[in-house]
């Protein structure tokens, strides 16, 4: 399965942020949609960061204040990205391994068209799976009438 | 509307397509202990089971018995199946929101991805699509024709469905007599001339669709012999990488498998099967008639992508293949439905989950879902469609509970049925299809074979004297 799949049952946009928004405005967002993370664009609608709840306590450790700092003091710049064609499996390696629970999706021109968290991806294998025994278990079943 | 769904206002709900994920759907429905529900499946083909009975390969006939499960839900009281009767063609989406509270497009996946790339209108290219239908008896697809006095074959991805269609290129007529296969593709296929299959991935053996007792059945077909490419089938670096990584049996376990056919010698069998990686198709060539002669494929190596896959980049290495016949099977792809949103991207139904969405709101369709190949794309086994049905329908009743489904006019079984007995008088009941069932399974006995199918809406028809 490809991260397209997963796209295809996802119309709900992407909650996004402004590099010059507050660290409140990203948490008021992300408690609103119930989600662990925001991606961050620019004034051109380019990605420039990921910010996700971890980001922000990481960062209240050290800052007190953290809720008035600008999201681009608290994001992480270096975002991974996907691609419609990737395979589920390899995405799922790569955020485990490098523990990223959230990614951005991107198309050929590298606009945001929809993130996927590790949530979505082990849920897609968990059915996959579940899907491989149904189909399995319904021909025992057929065999044994 | 708060009584929908008890014993005086039943749910009443409408299912568009007969395949697993329309099954599924209805399963869950009838689930519902507390939930009094009635369920019409429609197709717009005489026959339900969608791609069970047309497209799994006819020498997978226990795949097929999956349809047992889905007999015994047709048999619930509150099930009626209306078979010949297509969205589009006899009822509108405006019909179905008169008559039911909610509707679920299960219409899977109707055509393919097409391959562009200069040569692909040559004649004798085709899509495995089509082939599939017409060998599995296909209505809509009996009358195609595939040249099969052609000796060289060639057939593009390397999925699930392109084992299929190789395999049934390679089987003898002995094989194939054993199956379902339509009577008159088990006839061309008796003649073909066809010797030398080639089956083109574009990536690695680490990177195949295809799953492994699909690969290791290739190697058991009567009258051929299976090769692979030594240089193409060892991993390179990346693969090998990715694989002690991932630390996947199964996925080592195919590796294995087509790494052993690289050690294959002839052994004297009829026809030879080849399966080639990090291969793409750049160009087809045509003869003066306009017919496929050969292929020129270009040689790939393999690159990480960001998110960690790897993907298929050309070097400057070409080759030219021979072949006169081409099969591509890289996929298949939904149809719009008129009158349902649709996401071209994806070729599937606009949806968040399976709520059909409205393109310029980015709001639920009230009382419209979408389950199976139309809502997810086309992929997965049958089983797949089940938990992805269930997702649906647990939205459905969601927005029954919310008291946001349709408020229709006509909620009453026996207005839906006296329209569509005006729109199209031919429809069949799942009675009906049990009748055709039975007489396929006759006539296979007669021969020894599974079942003989009836492969025309005519020839069902007179065989139930409704003609
Ligand atoms: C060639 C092939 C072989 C396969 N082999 C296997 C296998 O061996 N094992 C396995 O587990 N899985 C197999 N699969 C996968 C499996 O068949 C699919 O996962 C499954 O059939 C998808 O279910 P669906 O209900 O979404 O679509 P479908 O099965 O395609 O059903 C859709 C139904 O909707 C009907 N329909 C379409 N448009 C309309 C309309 N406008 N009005 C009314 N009705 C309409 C169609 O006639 C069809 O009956 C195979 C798939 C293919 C393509
Ligand atoms: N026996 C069974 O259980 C059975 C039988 C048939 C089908 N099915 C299921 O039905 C679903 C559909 O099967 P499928 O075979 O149609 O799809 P699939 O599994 O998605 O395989 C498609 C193949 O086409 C290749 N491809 C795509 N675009 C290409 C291009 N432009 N050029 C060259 N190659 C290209 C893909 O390669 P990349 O990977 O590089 O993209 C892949 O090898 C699958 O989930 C399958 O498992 C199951």
């Amino acid at each position: 399965m490809k991260v397209q799949g997963f796209l295809s049952t996802r119309t709900g946009g992407v909650v996004t942020i402004q590099p010059g928004q507050t660290i409140r405005e990203a948490a008021g967002l992300m408690f609103q949609h119930n989600i662990g993370a925001v991606v961050v664009l620019d004034d051109q609608g380019r990605i420039v960061g990921i910010l996700s709840e971890r980001d922000i306590v990481r960062k209240a450790v050290t800052h007190d204040r953290v809720f008035d700092m600008a999201v681009r003091d608290v994001m992480t710049a270096d975002v991974v990205t996907a691609v419609p064609q990737d395979d589920l499996m390899s995405v799922a390696h790569t955020m485990t391994e490098r523990r990223f629970r959230h990614l951005p999706i991107v198309d050929e021109q590298n606009n945001l068209i929809g993130i996927i968290s590790i949530g979505d991806v082990l849920k897609a294998q968990r059915d996959q799976y579940r899907g491989e025994i149904d189909t399995l278990e319904a021909q025992i079943m057929a065999a044994g009438t | 509307m708060s009584d929908i769904g008890t014993a005086d206002h039943p749910l009443r709900v409408a299912i568009i397509g007969a395949g697993p994920a329309g099954f599924y759907a209805a399963e869950h429905l009838f689930k519902q202990k507390q939930l009094s529900v009635s369920v019409d499946m429609y197709d717009r083909l005489p026959t339900p089971f969608g791609l069970v009975r047309l497209g799994v390969a006819p020498d997978h006939q226990k795949i097929k018995s999956v349809t047992a499960v889905f007999d015994r839900l047709a048999q619930k009281p509150n099930f009626r199946f209306f078979g010949y009767v297509e969205l589009g063609r006899d009822l509108s989406v405006a019909d179905l929101r008169n008559h039911y509270h909610a509707i679920i497009y299960t219409t899977g996946a109707q055509t393919d991805r097409a391959m562009n790339i200069p040569g692909a209108d040559l004649i004798g290219h085709h899509p495995a699509t089509e082939f599939v239908a017409w060998y599995n008896g296909h209505p809509d697809f009996r009358d195609c024709q595939f040249d099969l006095t052609q000796e060289r074959v060639a057939v593009v991805g390397i999925g699930n469905v392109a084992m299929d269609v190789a395999r049934i290129l390679c089987r003898t007529p002995e094989e194939l007599r054993k199956t379902d296969i339509a009577d008159y593709a088990l006839e061309a296929l008796s003649q073909s001339k066809v010797k030398e299959v080639y089956i083109l991935g574009r990536r690695g053996p680490a990177q195949a669709a295809f799953t492994t007792p699909e690969i290791k059945e290739l190697g058991e077909m009567e009258d051929a012999d299976v090769f692979t490419i030594p240089e193409e089938v060892a991993l390179d670096p990346l693969s090998e990488e990715a694989l002690a990584e991932s630390a996947d049996r199964g996925s080592m376990r195919k590796v294995e498998i087509i790494q052993s056919y690289a050690n294959n010698r002839p052994t004297g069998k009829k026809r030879k099967l080849t399966l080639r990686f990090l291969v793409s198709p750049v160009e087809l060539y045509g003869d003066e008639n306009g017919h496929v002669r050969a292929m020129k494929l270009v040689h790939n190596r393999l690159v990480k992508s960001s998110a960690g896959s790897l993907r298929a980049e050309p070097t400057d290495k070409t080759e030219i293949l021979q072949v006169g016949l081409v099969f591509r099977s890289i996929g298949y792809m939904g149809v719009p439905l008129p009158g349902v949103p649709f996401n071209q991207s994806w070729g599937v139904i606009l949806n968040d989950g399976g709520r059909v969405i409205d393109p310029d709101s980015k709001k639920p369709v009230t009382g419209e879902y979408a389950a199976g190949w139309i809502k997810r794309g086309p992929s997965g086994v049958i089983g797949t469609n089940k938990p992805c049905a269930v997702g649906t329908v647990d939205l459905l009743l969601e927005d029954l509970q919310a008291g946001a489904l349709l408020n229709p006019p006509h909620p009453q079984p026996e207005a839906i049925a006296e329209l569509i007995a005006q729109r199209q008088p031919h429809f069949f009941t799942y009675a009906d299809w049990q009748k055709l069932d039975e007489m396929e399974i006759a006539r296979g006995e007669a021969q020894g074979r599974p079942r003989v199918k009836f492969t025309s809406v005519a020839e069902m028809l007179a065989a139930l004297g409704k003609a």
